[in-house]
């Protein structure tokens, strides 16, 4: 395992893998990508999340179910570095035949654990696999990262629901948090109220984390909660890592230029 | 010959056999068990049997993920909240990874009755036959329910199956072949002077029209179209090679189900097709014979579209 300040040396060379990704595909999504890596990191790149990359299928896994699947990018470069498939994939991104399809496909990437991208189902299908690794009586563990605009879909509250309702005390969903959506700020467009408050009457143990924090993170993901499943509120900023991207909504689903690119790499510090 | 049941009350008794042999089988409902009949299988299996609640979209959803993790899970509720409601889960969750779940919705088309309108699916064939991959079987009595069931779970893939809900007679046989994509000829030769392509509920109204039609001196041949998609192209021209009159009877939507499949089968061949089904309308409350004939989906109506079409 790496000391965290290393890990925040890699968390920025999986950004400016990210940045590099988009400006190459002129397609994509850089705010919630670049606001989950230290999620990633703090699942990938600290036992948390025991997986192989030799053996993507491996029954014995921990999953994870990206449901705000447009941050796949972020998940790409992890998996890559990682090993589960060569880094250089990454520079064909949206391409026609490439594996890494614009959202997450399991059938195509190995890694990937569930296809998204239609929002709220991700969250609802990992609810789904991990009562079936009850049922089977693993002791996987499934991980859903759930957008702060996704949280909006009623879907999500019903796999909340059921999610407490059975129990599912392998089950944790994350909220990257980062309070933008496509046409604004959470509150501007459908308010979401108060996140902690919600899903703890739903019956989830709750922890709110510095999403950006990954020494907090893997603390917050070893929280005990037998019983029920753990929710994570993780405060994030959209775009994290370059600053002109940071905070701005306008930055969700628009791919950088050749200046925007340059500038963004000098930041994080690649040249 | 087997007793007169029904097709979700054979669901269900189908379902528990497939789990008897077979413990990967788990079912899903969402609060109309007791509708759907998967209480059958739930009695024998309490421990394969989840139920969701009211909320069709996260039972969809959590049947992928069992099947992600090899189960095979048939999820149940009617037509209407799971071909409709939940299609777009069914559509992303499901089929776009291809994953290995069925759907045995129940309460489809006119014969829901009193409930009306909006309980009545008229679309559902529609919904689930344009999903690539989704395999779609509509059984016609009881022996073809359990057979579907069985093939359904033989699969490996989605696969939509529609069930209906009054008691219906046996009109097949258990010595019937019941093949996945191989329409059944259940009277009738390629010499006939017209083909009658049916499913589901259609199927003894279809035979009866045959029976009335030879009365007036017209051979007509009945093709039970158990599986809409794929669908058995081969049997329909081989049949209508002589006639070219081809004469489909669905309790469905005439857009999108049983003629649109016939009509895209025959595109570009010199056979003309007519059609006995709902016109693009909503049903409403009745009691279901009363519906059938409000809608013309009565034997008379496919004797007259015959009629008609061979002039």
């Amino acid at each position: 395992m790496m000391d965290f300040e290393k890990q925040k040396e890699k968390a920025r060379s999986l950004r400016a893998d990210v940045v590099k990704m988009l400006y190459l595909a002129q397609s994509g999504h850089p705010g919630g990508s670049l606001s989950i890596v230290d999620m990633l990191m703090a699942l990938y790149y600290n036992d948390v999340m025991k997986v192989d990359p030799k053996n993507p299928k491996w029954e014995g896994r921990d999953r994870l179910v990206l449901s705000k699947g447009h941050a796949c990018p972020a998940l790409y470069a992890v998996l890559a570095d990682l090993g589960f498939f060569p880094r250089e994939d990454l520079w064909h991104l949206r391409q026609l035949h490439c594996h890494l399809q614009g959202h997450p496909d399991m059938k195509k990437t190995p890694g990937i654990d569930m296809n998204t991208g239609s929002l709220g189902q991700g969250v609802s299908v990992a609810g789904g696999m991990a009562m079936a690794l009850k049922k089977k009586g693993g002791n996987q563990k499934v991980y859903a990262i759930v957008g702060d605009g996704e949280i909006q879909e009623g879907l999500v509250w019903e796999a909340a629901m059921s999610a407490a309702h059975y129990k599912l005390d392998n089950l944790t969903v994350m909220l990257d948090w980062n309070g933008l959506q496509i046409d604004g700020s959470n509150d501007e467009v459908m308010s979401i109220g108060d996140v902690m408050a919600k899903y703890r009457a739903f019956g989830f143990e709750c922890v709110e984390v510095d999403g950006h924090d990954i020494e907090a993170l893997v603390k917050a993901l070893h929280t005990p909660h037998e019983g029920k499943p753990l929710f994570l509120c993780c405060k994030t900023s959209k775009g994290k890592g370059v600053s002109f991207m940071e905070d701005q909504f306008g930055w969700h689903g628009k791919a950088p230029s050749k200046q925007d690119y340059e500038a963004a790499m000098k930041e994080l510090g690649v040249e | 010959m087997s007793e007169a049941k029904s097709l979700r009350v054979a669901y269900g008794e189908a379902l528990k056999e497939l789990g008897a042999k077979n413990d990967k089988i788990v079912a899903m409902d969402a609060d109309l068990a007791h509708a759907t009949m998967t209480s059958i299988f739930k009695e024998a299996y309490p421990d394969r049997h989840f139920n969701f609640g009211i909320a069709e979209a996260n039972m969809v959803c959590a049947a992928a993920g069992y099947a992600v993790e090899g189960y095979v899970p048939f999820v149940s509720t009617f037509a209407l909240f799971g071909a409709g409601r939940a299609y777009e889960q069914i559509r992303n969750s499901v089929a776009y990874d291809g994953l290995n779940v069925k759907f045995g919705l129940s309460h489809s088309g006119l014969c829901v009755g009193e409930d009306g309108g909006s309980h009545q699916a008229i679309e559902d064939i529609a919904l689930m036959r344009v999903i690539p991959g989704m395999t779609v079987l509509v059984p016609c009595d009881p022996i073809e329910m359990k057979k579907a069931v069985f093939a359904a779970a033989e699969i490996d893939g989605p696969v939509y199956i529609r069930v209906a809900r009054p008691v219906c007679e046996c009109i097949t046989s258990e010595d019937d072949p019941f093949v996945v994509g191989k329409a059944n000829v259940m009277s009738g030769t390629s010499d006939c002077d017209v083909v009658l392509v049916c499913t589901g509920l259609m199927v003894s109204k279809t035979i009866e029209a045959a029976k009335m039609l030879e009365e007036k001196g017209v051979k007509a041949a009945v093709v039970n179209m158990h599986t809409i998609k794929p669908y058995d192209r081969e049997t329909v021209v081989k049949m209508a090679e002589k006639c070219k009159a081809v004469v489909t009877a669905e309790e469905h939507s005439v857009i999108g189900g049983l003629y649109s499949a016939t009509c895209e089968a025959l595109a570009g061949t010199d056979i003309k097709v007519s059609a006995v089904g709902v016109q693009d309308v909503f049903g409403q409350s009745g009691k279901p014979e009363e519906l059938f004939r409000e809608y013309g989906l009565t034997a008379e109506n496919i004797v007259k579209k015959a009629t008609e079409l061979i002039g």
